[in-house]
């Protein structure tokens, strides 16, 4: 166990100094989210009054192609100098390797979210700070399920020709019960009266498919990475 | 437990992607202190061959073995005692040469990693280029820092691919005497090459191929060029 939280640790730590040096992912993403909700705000808020109901499925559209943005890029960097075959090669843990760049892309996520829902909180006239844990949990639980798909898929396709076209092929049909949860339960949160026994039962159905994405990723990561 | 690398086996050994046969019936041997090269034109299957020796391919058909144990039976094991420098130099560009090879220490849960770098860099005459990105470096230094990332972990069986790749002259002499010097202590070396001129003399032994396929060895007169020539052409 300890080996595998070293490795975690190591690749994690590796993702970030990475990314701080470049910032290449984190811009880019937090830029296409931003330009996402702005150009959905334009279309939806009419006279300063957004669309009823229309606030929680733009910040979970945003989230999923942002997300996936960062996926396909963060695999990218992987794929350029070939470096994905040299952690494979490492007498790591082969699932520590995947919860390890999962680790990274979650943070990048976060970070993004952390922009991009008080944006949607702005333009939508959303109430985000009326249940901060609760939303935060959805949130959470809907990432960590789209990423735990998604840092596999992209794996998987690195080597892939049409990757990029793929990706997001194979990712949102996967992560359809993860966005339903998602935008129902922020859905709930955000009306004027917050349905709270509502929101709580798609947290609780996140949490299962978190914990069954991240089994069967960590089961088949092994396999799939061996050609 | 360690793998056991005192000789490698090579035995029918197939690789398919779909209806293209990359490698097919490719058999051969060779004991620890020995430097096997792989020779052939360009998609002769050399690479697909080292990917598959380092248990990152499995084979379609046949087997490799390691001591008396086949590759992929010995898992993270067998991967501890392998070292690789791929065409594709396996570092990170936007990193330093010592977060490089800092990252590639400490996930091989090696003991002692600073003092290891240090020495590494000292080795590949790049200490004081230690804290520069390695996107700033030429391909001669990028090729030495890979070197070292592939030997930081002292492996029993050594893998390079087109190693000579980029260096001068001089690099290229000590990038050979650096082998000969694994090679005395056991490490059992596979290099696959083009520079023929450079690996004349260093090989121990050398596999022949071509479009996938095996070629004999014509042995005879001349150098390892005339060798090559003779097996190329005339198989």
């Amino acid at each position: 166990m300890k080996g595998f939280c070293r490795v975690v640790w190591v690749v994690v730590r590796k993702d970030l100094t990475v990314e701080v040096r470049s910032l290449e992912i984190l811009s880019t993403t937090i830029f296409f989210a931003v330009t996402v909700v702005l150009m959905f705000s334009f279309g939806l808020v009419v006279e300063g009054r957004p669309l009823e109901d229309v606030a929680a499925a733009i910040l979970w559209v945003a989230i999923a192609f942002s997300g996936t943005l960062a996926l396909g890029r963060t695999f990218e960097r992987e794929r350029q100098n070939d470096t994905l075959r040299a952690l494979l090669l490492a007498p790591a843990d082969r699932p520590a390797l995947y919860v390890g760049k999962l680790g990274g892309i979650l943070l990048l996520m976060g970070l993004v979210e952390l922009v991009l829902v008080p944006l949607v909180g702005l333009l939508f006239a959303a109430p985000i700070f009326d249940q901060v844990l609760r939303l935060a949990a959805l949130l959470a639980g809907g990432t960590i399920g789209f990423a735990a798909v998604g840092t596999l898929f992209a794996a998987m396709l690195v080597r892939a020709r049409s990757r990029d076209v793929l990706l997001p092929v194979m990712l949102y049909p996967m992560t359809v019960p993860v966005m339903i949860a998602g935008v129902r339960g922020t859905a709930a949160l955000f009306q004027p009266t917050p349905d709270v026994a509502v929101a709580e039962f798609w947290i609780a159905l996140l949490v299962f498919f978190d914990v069954v994405f991240i089994t069967l990723a960590l089961w088949t990561f092994e396999p799939v990475m061996t050609d | 437990m360690t793998a056991d690398l005192r000789r490698l086996g090579v035995v029918d050994l197939a690789r398919h992607y779909g209806r293209r046969k990359a490698l097919s019936q490719i058999n051969f041997a060779c004991e620890a202190g020995q430097i096997l090269g792989l020779l052939g034109p360009n998609g002769a299957g050399k690479s697909t061959l080292l990917n598959i020796l380092a248990t990152l391919l499995t084979p379609s058909r046949g087997r490799v073995e390691y001591g008396d144990r086949e590759a992929f039976e010995g898992g993270a094991d067998t991967r501890a005692c392998i070292g690789m420098l791929g065409h594709d130099l396996f570092l990170y560009p936007e990193l330093t040469a010592t977060e490089n090879l800092t990252f590639f220490g400490q996930l091989y849960g090696l003991s002692g990693v600073p003092a290891r770098v240090r020495t590494a860099l000292e080795t590949a005459g790049l200490a004081e280029r230690a804290d520069d990105v390695v996107s700033g470096f030429s391909r001669g230094m990028r090729q030495r820092v890979a070197l070292e990332r592939a030997l930081l972990h002292d492996p029993r069986l050594l893998l390079l691919d087109e190693p000579f790749t980029g260096l001068d002259q001089a690099s290229t002499a000590a990038l050979v005497e650096r082998l000969r010097e694994r090679q005395r202590a056991g490490c059992l070396i596979v290099v696959a090459t083009h520079d023929l001129d450079v690996v004349d003399g260093v090989l121990s032994n050398a596999v022949f191929l071509r479009g996938g396929r095996q070629v004999s060895d014509p042995g005879g007169e001349g150098g390892l060029r005339e060798r090559y020539k003779r097996a190329i052409t005339e198989s």
